[in-house]
């Protein structure tokens, strides 16, 4: 096998210049592909890790019915606290879970005493929000973040901030109708100001959970929703599965499963970016698979055509079929091999210096975001395998040519 | 026991609608160690007998063994098995491998058709190339050889198994007439040295009587054997 290898790879170093070229258009796509995977996939993590780190919690649990009505925020569709304390019991059950936190979330009026707009707020309890959404703290652009948020102060959303022009420290007040229609308004101190992110819920004020249930007159624990945060955001699939099975025991009063469980992806509209970005990488994969196909298969082509009164030579030697098989796949193997080292080799050195170059770009309002392209050995091992089986795959129909020539026409051959 | 032995051998193509009988009933009979040549014009069957010899074709009809190996029984695999046991090739182009030294391509059939012991596939590719003289030449390629020097190169590998017979499909005529009579010596010699039958075809009538046997094919039909007239 070895000296199999050996007259493969000469044969290949026979045709230079086109082993050059064959290898250079493998290089590229390996680039193309690594580079693609790597970028998107660096893209597609940051965007998912703000979302889930400063946002939405890898899941949420809500009342059956919340989220298809979750656009104007009922406050009708509230867990009670009985229902809020069996689900923290599910809850603390778990050891995959992390944290979770409680919130209420409702719409109200935002006035700094000149002009009124509406805001959606967040009541949270800081200490459990931050554990659940540790990056939240992060995206407080002004003002301070000391415990997230401070009972009677509020953190404004950027734009409203900006649209108002109130700045920390500055008095506005909230008003609001709770559940029964009663308005009630409270006076707050502007604590911070919140950069806002793409998705539900980005362009939300946070205030402390004891101040909106004050504001909206709420009794005891109700919430509107529980923000769970996973010790393995991997295990989402699992954990929430798990989770709805042993949830779902809990009934309302039509018989439905009391709670409903909703994963990131299903939140935020974000996952349809993360699918096209999947979908790309596929169509990337499709591509790469398509140049090396073609290119390997051109060659091993043009290989055995070149080479029609060797063939016949070693065969009247006495070179078995599969023998004169394998020496036109390994010289395929070999192209495949070459640009598939090669094109990881390159592919690993751009990476490193995109990251050293900290190149940054906007996405939606956000700017300054840095692209951090990182690639896993698995991914390079997909690509590499995925184009050396192709390459190998591609020379198949040649060899098989090659090997079923007959030798007299072969060796008759001009 | 007759190393080649044809018994009404017949070939016949088809080109087309066209039946060609490229040998019309061949019967001979080839002793080992014997040193042969099928002679004729261009078209008389020279090639397609060696061809069918050579266990690269079958007959139509007729019986043809070698080694006594009935060859038209062979099926592809096995007649390549056959070959690489029992025949050396020399060819009118040499065709050698160019990638390969001279010395690898001596190796080639030891190594990738009877799979010898590397100690043993040294010893015998160094007998060959001193047996040729051709040592000096053994890291080079092909290409940095001339006609003569390739052709040496194709006699050694041919010789290389062991082969008990060796065909050699117009061997000189891509040569000098002087360098043509140096191969021919010397697969005379190498026939003495090794005692493999070498069949040879010629058009070239001094070469031809280089031969202890020479048959004369005209029109596919074998008219007659004769000795050469320069026998050692």
């Amino acid at each position: 096998m070895t000296k199999l290898i050996k007259i493969a790879a000469r044969n290949l170093f026979r045709y230079r210049r086109r082993t050059v070229l064959t290898t250079l258009l493998i290089t590229i796509g390996v680039i193309a592909m690594l580079l693609f995977v790597s970028t998107s996939g660096s893209f597609k993590s940051m965007m998912v890790g703000q979302i889930t780190d400063s946002m939405l919690g890898h899941f949420q649990i809500h009342k059956k019915g919340y989220v298809s009505s979750i656009d104007s925020l009922p406050l009708t569709m509230n867990m009670k606290p009985k229902m809020y304390e069996k689900a923290e019991q599910f809850l603390s059950e778990r050891d995959d879970i992390e944290a979770w936190s409680p919130r209420i979330k409702f719409g109200a009026m935002f006035s700094n005493y000149a002009e009124t707009t509406n805001i959606r707020l967040n009541g949270v309890d800081p200490e459990k929000e931050i554990a659940t959404c540790p990056e939240l703290p992060k995206r407080i652009i002004a003002g301070s973040s000391e415990s997230l948020v401070k009972r009677g102060h509020i953190l404004v959303p950027e734009l409203i901030a900006k649209g108002l022009k109130v700045k920390p420290g500055d008095g506005i007040v909230l008003v609001a109708t709770n559940r029964d229609g009663s308005v009630n308004g409270i006076n707050f101190i502007v604590q911070g100001v919140l950069e806002g992110i793409s998705g539900p819920g980005g362009r939300d004020g946070y205030l402390h959970i004891k101040d909106a249930r004050e504001l909206l007159r709420i009794e005891g624990n109700e919430i509107s929703e529980i923000a769970v945060r996973l010790k393995q955001a991997s295990s989402l699939k699992k954990t929430m599965a798990d989770l709805s099975g042993t949830m779902g025991v809990l009934k309302n009063q039509k018989g439905k499963p009391a709670f409903e469980i909703h994963g990131w992806n299903k939140l935020s509209p974000f996952s349809n970016i993360a699918k096209m970005i999947d979908l790309m990488t596929l169509f990337i994969n499709i591509m790469l698979v398509s140049i090396v196909l073609i290119s390997v298969m051109n060659v091993m082509i043009m290989a055995v055509y070149e080479r029609i009164r060797e063939i016949g030579t070693i065969a009247a030697m006495g070179t078995q079929p599969d023998a004169i098989l394998k020496l036109f796949i390994s010289e395929g193997l070999l192209l495949g091999i070459l640009g598939a080292v090669i094109g990881t080799s390159l592919s690993l050195i751009i990476i490193f210096i995109l990251q050293q170059s900290e190149i940054t770009f906007s996405f939606g309002r956000q700017t300054g975001l840095v692209l951090y392209p990182v690639i896993d050995l698995p991914q390079i091992l997909i690509a590499s395998a995925m184009v050396i089986v192709v390459a190998a795959l591609a020379s198949v129909q040649p060899a098989w040519k090659a090997s079923k020539m007959d030798p007299i026409e072969a060796l008759r051959h001009v | 026991m007759a190393l080649v032995v044809a018994e009404n051998v017949v070939k016949t193509y088809c080109t087309g609608d066209i039946e060609v009988n490229a040998i019309k009933g061949a019967d001979f009979k080839i002793e080992p160690a014997s040193f042969v040549s099928f002679v004729g014009p261009s078209g008389s069957g020279k090639s397609t007998l060696l061809n069918m010899i050579g266990c690269l074709d079958h007959p139509s009809s007729g019986k043809l063994s070698v080694a006594g190996t009935d060859i038209s029984t062979l099926n592809r695999q096995s007649s390549a098995r056959f070959r690489g046991d029992n025949i050396g090739f020399i060819f009118q182009d040499f065709n050698l491998i160019p990638v390969l030294t001279i010395e690898e391509n001596i190796e080639y059939p030891l190594l990738m058709v009877q799979d010898w012991p590397a100690s043993k596939r040294k010893a015998r590719i160094n007998e060959l190339l001193e047996a040729v003289d051709i040592s000096a030449q053994a890291k080079k390629y092909p290409h940095q050889l001339s006609g003569g020097q390739k052709q040496r190169v194709a006699v050694a590998r041919a010789l290389a198994t062991h082969a008990k017979l060796i065909l050699a499909d117009e061997p000189t005529a891509n040569l000098d007439h002087d360098t043509a009579y140096r191969i021919i010596d010397l697969m005379k010699s190498m026939r003495n040295e090794y005692e493999s039958t070498f069949i040879f075809s010629t058009h070239d009538p001094k070469i031809m009587d280089a031969a202890e046997i020479i048959y004369t094919l005209e029109d596919g039909k074998l008219l007659q054997q004769q000795g050469g007239t320069n026998h050692d």
